[in-house]
């Protein structure tokens, strides 16, 4: 679901109904203009569809909509069967670009079939059709593209305003509030930052091999990273734009003073309290403990769905001793940590809420449904509240669990 | 702009898939967990839809049967996932439903199950249901799995003086309104499925792997041995449901009831549970009707003449619009996802004077809803929270029933049956219009 954020494009999920009605809108991801990504389409293959093949069905969709919406570009998302039943979505996708004049692009194994990397995988190959497409005229030579942020809740307008301040273009947010035409030329950037460990990771590694632009992973999340994000840039930049550091510090500073008095607020109420942490990337999981840390507690449970080896050795230097470290968990595994370690906050997504819920834990939705921004400095601020809002409601005391924790 | 030709696409659907409705359906049988057997997209996906409706922790297993596997057949990953799962949950009984995927290759679940032996020690039993989306909405997955498990567990023997009661897709808190009245008229009752515990349950001190509650396996199996089954929905198919096949394989008699939603379709149910207990309406039922019908006439001059758009699976539709037109609203426009060919005739059924002015529409989407109700000059819609895209486009406020509701707390608490379930349809309705009054007027009446 990485490429949904793009705004103008058309999103066509091929394949049964259910694929595509589970996610329609399900991201916050904003656009500052255009929100036909915001709708739901689906072929809705029928038992006949299935007998005979898709394909009619899918050109005729996709026509009609293309004459509908008018978008810019369309992506094509193969469910599981569409394989089986031989469609050949390429073919049809190349007829309808071809008869339309916009371009149609195929997304091969978007989420409903194997693993999520495969999926961001097949999002990057499609991007990179479009990337390439487009003039680079104008472009300054301090400019970057913004991978790997969806834009929940209006993140990427706050992160795009840092730069901007710092003195840097942005050519394209691939994918949060994105544009067809601006990743037509994304290859113009002189920098590519990116976001996460999972989704545009491939995008950006091709990008450097394919065009030689060299890409900083980065995380905006929390005071150190967000810090970190903006000063390696302009590290970057430092021969191109005189005086880009300075300026660079000067605004971090000036954003630390707005929040830091509230943040020390939270703090005070929040020192000494214990959370568990799960959630997809592993980069994002780096990010929270640091910002946990900030706010004075303590993680002692870190997990995440696609962590690779590498990620948890780091995770494990990063923490203190005594913290579990868990991969690709599952329900039960959760409730019995949450049980045994007596958390007062779990950050994870939203199928693990009512867990938390259930045993009378403070959650935090980190993942994708989130409507508070959490990146950047404001964003830090926001995480503070959100954390302080619910551990410390008065609600907890009237769980049975709660209760137990208030005796011990 | 309304479309010429009909769009080959669906925009922003009104169903789900058919699994969704097994999963549903499952966790409303005690003990028992939902195995879906086809790919992990599938399983993640209905648990966040669920949960999001429910705010309950809703567990799916899956086989994780994937289109590289397609091959071989699923049969190593269904058996290696029903012992995981064992060893996991120790569940009594695992509902399997398949996905597309195996569908489409024609994967023979049943066989498969029929040669599986169980690694541990601990027994548990099967009970499969063939649910491809390309084949019905998630309402018809739910049926087909109640089916299931009455054709695959239910035994008959001598005559038990109890009654089966197959509710259709109702809220946990209508499950709980049920067992109440079922009780007070003395009538020993089986609700399939019964999920009211299940998806609304309470806070814990111990972490329970299979929520507690949902209609015992015991239960399910006397099922064939009762005296009548009572199936809800107008819209239900006279061939293929779960009574249907107690009655040709056991004879237990079959009854088919609307859903209670409104005065005239209660008192038709009412009226059908005297006729079975042989005895009046309990006393605080007829209560409630009383004051039900006093509060219509205090505030019929605030509904009368509105007109309304229904939408959302089929039975609940027709509920709505019985109770709508026994209020004086005009349902405008019904409309569902589902395809059961039987919408039009059940709304007309019961719509009484308002008959004439309904468009009913099965097979519908948001999108094509959005662009119809325009034309139709409606002041509310009323429904599930997916329309909330097509009440914020036309300015309408959009009066919260049914499943899913993503964007407001309670949904699993909403009563929509009964004489109780219909004064609190009736408050929202009117209370709403006269909101919607209030902010509107320039004066800002404080009596209304
Ligand atoms: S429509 Fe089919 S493939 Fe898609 S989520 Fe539902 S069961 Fe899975």
């Amino acid at each position: 679901m990485v490429l949904y954020p793009i705004a103008d494009a058309l999103h066509l999920v091929h394949g049964p109904l259910g694929c595509a009605a589970y996610t329609w809108d399900i991201r916050g991801a904003l656009s500052s203009g255009p929100q036909l990504h915001r709708l739901s389409f689906s072929t809705d293959l029928r038992e006949m569809d299935v007998i005979q093949g898709g394909e009619k069905k899918l050109a005729k969709a996709l026509c009609q909509l293309i004459d509908l919406h008018h978008p810019k570009a369309a992506f094509v998302y193969s469910t599981c069967i569409v394989g089986v039943i031989g469609d050949d979505v390429e073919a049809v996708c190349r007829q309808v670009s071809a008869l339309k004049g916009i371009p149609v692009l195929p997304v091969h194994s978007e989420g409903f079939k194997g693993t999520k990397r495969d999926g961001y995988r097949a999002a990057c190959e499609a991007l990179l059709q479009l990337v390439g497409t487009g003039s680079t005229e104008g472009i300054s030579p301090v400019s970057v593209n913004i991978l790997g942020d969806f834009n929940l809740a209006g993140e990427v307008w706050i992160i795009r305003d840092y730069f901007e301040k710092m003195g840097i273009e942005v050519v394209a947010t691939i994918t949060g509030d994105g544009r067809v035409d601006d990743i037509r030329r994304a290859h113009g950037a002189a920098l590519n930052l990116v976001q996460c460990s999972g989704s545009m990771m491939h995008l950006a590694k091709q990008l450097q091999e394919k065009r030689g632009i060299p890409f900083k992973r980065v995380s905006y999340f929390g005071i150190e990273d967000m810090a970190q994000a903006l000063y390696d840039t302009a590290g970057f930049f430092a021969d191109k734009s005189p005086g880009i550091v300075g300026r660079t510090a000067a605004l971090v500073s000036q954003e630390l003073s707005t929040i830091m008095p509230q943040i020390a607020q939270y703090r005070r109420k929040l020192e000494g309290r214990k959370a568990a942490v799960y959630v997809g990337g592993a980069f994002k999981a780096f990010s929270l403990v640091r910002a946990l840390r900030q706010l004075g507690m303590d993680t002692v449970m870190v997990g995440s769905q696609t962590g690779l080896r590498e990620d948890y050795e780091e995770l494990r230097e990063l923490c203190d001793e005594g913290t579990i470290i868990v991969d690709d968990s599952n329900p039960l595994e959760l409730s019995s940590f949450l049980q045994e370690k007596r958390v007062d906050l779990f950050i994870g997504g939203v199928k693990e809420r009512p867990i938390a819920y259930k045993l009378g834990v403070g959650f935090c939705d980190h993942n994708h449904e989130r409507k508070e921004p959490l990146a950047g400095f404001t964003g830090m601020l926001n995480f503070a509240r959100e954390v302080y809002n619910t551990v410390a409601s008065p609600v907890w005391r009237l769980t049975p669990r709660g209760a137990m924790r208030d005796r011990s | 702009m309304i479309a010429i030709e009909p769009l080959a696409a669906t925009r922003n659907a009104c169903k789900l898939c058919a699994p969704l409705g097994a999963c549903l359906a499952l966790r409303g049988v005690a003990g028992a967990v939902p195995f879906l057997h086809g790919s992990q997209g599938c399983a993640t996906y209905i648990r966040r839809y669920l949960i999001s409706h429910f705010r309950e922790p809703v567990d799916i297993a899956v086989s994780g049967f994937s289109e590289a596997t397609t091959v071989f057949g699923g049969g190593d990953n269904l058996r290696s996932g029903l012992n995981n799962l064992a060893r996991q949950y120790h569940p009594e009984l695992i509902g399997i439903a398949t996905t597309c995927l195996p569908e489409t290759i024609g994967e023979d679940v049943g066989h498969l199950l029929h040669d599986f032996h169980p690694e541990g020690d601990v027994p548990f039993r099967t009970v499969h249901v063939s649910t491809p989306s390309y084949r019905g909405t998630h309402v018809d997955g739910f049926h087909a799995t109640v089916k299931a498990l009455v054709e695959q567990l239910a035994q008959g023997g001598p005559v038990r003086g109890h009654i089966n009661v197959f509710p259709g897709m109702v809220s946990p808190a209508d499950l709980r309104y049920l067992k109440e009245v079922f009780a007070d008229f003395g009538l020993e009752a089986t609700l399939l499925p019964d999920y009211s515990e299940t998806l609304d349950g309470p806070q814990l001190e111990e972490y329970q792997n299979i929520p507690a509650g949902g209609t015992p396996v015991e239960s399910l199996r006397a099922m064939g041995r009762a005296r009548v089954s009572l199936e809800m929905g107008r819209t239900m198919a006279d061939a293929g449901t779960a009574a249907v096949s107690l009655e040709s394989k056991f004879g237990v008699a079959r009854r088919k009831l609307g859903w209670p939603v409104g005065v005239l379709e209660s008192d038709r149910f009412f009226a059908a549970l005297s006729e079975l207990a042989g005895r009046p309406i309990p006393e605080k039922h007829a209560k409630e009707r009383g004051r039900l019908v006093d509060s219509y006439v205090d505030a019929h001059k605030y509904v009368f003449g509105r007109r309304a758009v229904v939408f959302g699976e089929e039975d609940l539709v027709v509920g709505l619009t019985a109770f709508l037109a026994e209020i004086g609203v005009q349902p405008v426009l019904c409309a569902s996802g589902g395809e059961s060919g039987r919408l039009e005739e059940a709304v007309k059924a019961v719509a009484g004077d308002a008959v004439d002015g309904i468009v009913v529409k099965e097979g519908m989407d948001f999108a094509t809803m959005g662009e119809m109700a325009r034309g139709l000059a409606p002041d509310f819609l009323i429904g599930s929270s997916k329309g909330y895209s097509v009440a914020r486009e036309l300015d309408l406020p959009l009066i919260r029933v049914g499943f899913p509701i993503h964007d407001r707390i309670g949904g699993q608490r909403i009563l929509h049956l009964g004489y109780r379930g219909a004064q609190q349809l009736f408050d929202a309705v009117t209370n709403t219009l006269i909101e919607r009054a209030q902010e509107r007027s320039p004066v800002g009446y404080s009596y209304q």
